[in-house]
């Protein structure tokens, strides 16, 4: 495919809001998750909160507002991605640009707040419950086209933690078949009870931080995200481009993946394939390393199959929890990060590097010339998204 | 300027519209449409296992994807899949919220797996042993829109040929006041950019500030805004009548989906 311009992005996580903090914390080794409970009673373990997200939003959105939609209000504020946006439409005309956002949970922690204090003997949710503005999955999707006064298509991609890594594809073939000219593209997820205690459900929350692809791993640390990019075939004076991007299903089972990672390595063999690169022309590998033992363990199966076991590689979760459909976005993000600044991070809390595993996990973080990265995302329900970002040569 | 759709195969799951070649005959004028309690349906693909674990939403999608599957010759196992849904499956949603009102919070582990938006494209890729892609797209009430724009895109930005499955189980009693629905319902469309022999009809999408195409009859209109999956009945309406038409399907804010049908051959 035709390199695309990546003209802007911006990313806020545990780590902080904005590029800047998410860099330093990746330079400095510091980890934005936290032990505690993300509210009264709530599960205690570590996990990766957007601090303050306790003010409204403002009365002209009061409709909207939710902990969702007060994180991406907060996540578009930042890196000037706002202006951007403007500048982006006064070029091409709010109609012709495509919005493309993945969440896999949207606002449903207001729907859990709504069934604690629904009536039960009448089984009537409380009247401040407003579905179509917060638990509804397109709300991340239509509340973002509003803010940014975008008037073209859009989407909302809602495939667990493959998300929004799936809207740079999206939004590459969209532009591609003439559907927009250019594209917004982002990711947000808040933290709720609902992936809590589902992956707990599932013996998959870790009761120690998570540690990535460590002999000991036990299990996922949760966090929230948001973040943007924009994606903008003229942008001449761009440095960073999305070069190719894969996706494949498992077809192996709902939310265990497939042990031989054939899904994975599918995915990441087709973003190859379209940036018509080999494999050692790949700098760094950033992981989808979510900390479980099945996960790390499939992923490394593929990697080592695709790419040998000397392209290095890390998860990044260990500083900013596993943010499931903001994922995708928050890892772009970091791939960015590291071909612009020349970064390969460590895989961080991780201390005894798994011996099952083949590929290079880097143990230290190092200043490095990254000219491409591709980064992983995977989903339950076998749902698998790479992609390949470089600098524009 | 967005290349030409061509429609290979139907699938419909409805009140009174039980499958395509029923439903046909309903809605091209030569059946009336009756009003008809749909069976529960056990999707014939699933291996036993996620046979029994599929909750209805990923059911009422089956029962349109299995219904265009049967209904041709196509190897389905190379299409790429875009599952569009309002809200995938509210009755497992709502049983984990009231499980997490409750002191334990015992979410139950095959709930929270079928929780996720793209439970029915999962299943489905297990079911039919497909590897291609598969997305899972949301867009309230026009979400069938939206995933006709996806299915657009990987046709021509990506040359698949592309399943589309658009569906919304009912919302059970606590969450039908914040979100209305009239019925359980699916429709399902193979989309190429070719042809090939068996099109029964070619689709020109455009991007529009028009107002979405209502249907005359009282009945069917009814079951059109009844479920968001069921948006697509003008268009199906116009292909079983082998009719040239152009309709509107609500997409955003001042931002529909217009959609040009052609008949072929």
């Amino acid at each position: 495919m035709t390199p695309l311009p990546v003209s802007h992005y911006t990313v806020t996580t545990a780590s902080g809001r904005g590029k800047a903090a998410l860099l330093g914390a990746l330079r400095d080794g510091a980890t934005g998750l936290r032990r505690g409970s993300f509210e009264d009673g709530a599960l205690e373990c570590w996990f990766g909160e957007v601090a303050q997200l306790e003010q409204p939003l403002p009365a002209e959105h009061a409709a909207w507002d939710c902990r969702l939609n007060r994180l991406l209000f907060e996540a578009l504020r930042q890196d000037g991605f706002m202006e951007a946006v403007g500048a982006l439409r006064r070029r091409y005309g709010a109609a012709r640009i495509g919005l493309f956002v993945g969440t896999s949970t949207s606002g449903v922690r207001q729907a859990e707040r709504a069934y604690q204090c629904r009536d039960r003997a009448a089984q009537r949710l409380p009247d401040w419950f407003d579905y179509r503005h917060s638990q509804s999955i397109h709300v991340p999707g239509e509340f973002a086209r509003l803010l940014l006064g975008l008037g073209g298509p859009y989407q909302t991609i809602s495939t667990a933690c493959s998300s929004s890594a799936k809207v740079f594809a999206a939004a590459a073939r969209a532009i591609r078949a003439g559907i927009c000219d250019a594209a917004v593209v982002g990711g947000v997820d808040s933290l709720c009870l609902t992936t809590l205690y589902g992956f707990n459900s599932l013996q998959l929350v870790s009761a120690e931080i998570c540690r990535p692809a460590d002999a000991r791993r036990s299990g996922i640390s949760i966090g929230e995200a948001g973040g943007f990019a924009i994606l903008d075939p003229q942008a001449a004076d761009a440095g960073l481009v999305l070069l190719g991007y894969g996706e494949s299903a498992d077809a192996h089972h709902m939310s265990t993946p497939d042990p031989e990672g054939r899904g994975a390595a599918a995915a990441m063999r087709q973003a190859l394939a379209r940036a018509g690169l080999e494999p050692p022309a790949v700098d760094y590998i950033n992981l989808h390393g979510t900390g479980t033992m099945a996960n790390d363990l499939s992923e490394d199966r593929a990697v080592s199959a695709v790419f040998g076991e000397a392209v290095p590689c890390s998860s990044t979760k260990g500083w900013t929890g596993h943010t499931l459909g903001a994922a995708g976005m928050v890892e772009a993000a970091i791939a960015l990060l590291c071909i612009e600044h020349g970064l390969v991070p460590r895989s961080l809390n991780t201390r005894e590097r798994d011996p099952q595993l083949r590929a290079a996990v880097a143990m230290e973080t190092r200043a490095a010339r990254v000219a491409r990265v591709l980064s992983n995302s995977f989903g339950f329900g076998g749902s698998n998204c790479s992609l390949l970002f470089g600098a524009r040569r | 300027m967005i290349a030409p759709l061509y429609l290979r195969a139907v699938g419909l799951a409805a009140p009174g519209l039980p499958g395509w070649s029923a439903g046909r005959a309903v809605l091209a004028g030569a059946q009336p449409w009756a009003e008809q309690e749909e069976a529960p349906y056990a999707p014939q693909l699933l291996p036993p296992n996620e046979r029994r674990r599929a909750p209805p939403g990923v059911r009422q999608a089956f029962r349109a994807g299995e219904d265009a599957r049967a209904g041709c010759t196509l190897d389905f196992s190379a299409l790429a899949a875009v599952f569009a849904s309002s809200d995938s499956d509210l009755t497992v949603m709502d049983r984990i919220n009231t499980a997490l009102a409750e002191p334990v919070r015992a979410v139950s582990p095959t709930d929270f797996h079928n929780s996720v938006h793209n439970a029915a494209g999962g299943y489905w890729s297990i079911a039919t042993a497909c590897r291609q892609p598969s997305t899972a797209v949301g867009g309230h009430d026009g979400s069938l829109a939206m995933g006709l724009l996806e299915a657009a895109a990987l046709v021509h930005g990506d040359g698949y040929g592309v399943l589309l499955v658009a569906f919304d189980g009912l919302p059970p009693p606590l969450l039908r006041p914040v979100r209305p629905m009239a019925c359980a319902g699916s429709i399902a469309l193979v989309l190429h950019a070719e042809p090939a022999g068996a099109a029964l009809a070619r689709l020109d999408l455009s991007l529009t500030d028009a107002p979405e195409t209502a249907l005359e009859d009282p009945a069917l209109e009814r079951l059109r805004r009844g479920n968001p999956a069921l948006r697509g009945l003008p268009l199906l309406r116009a292909v079983a009548r082998g009719e040239a038409a152009q309709l509107v399907l609500p997409h955003a804010p001042g931002c529909n989906l217009a959609v040009a049908v052609e008949p072929v051959g």
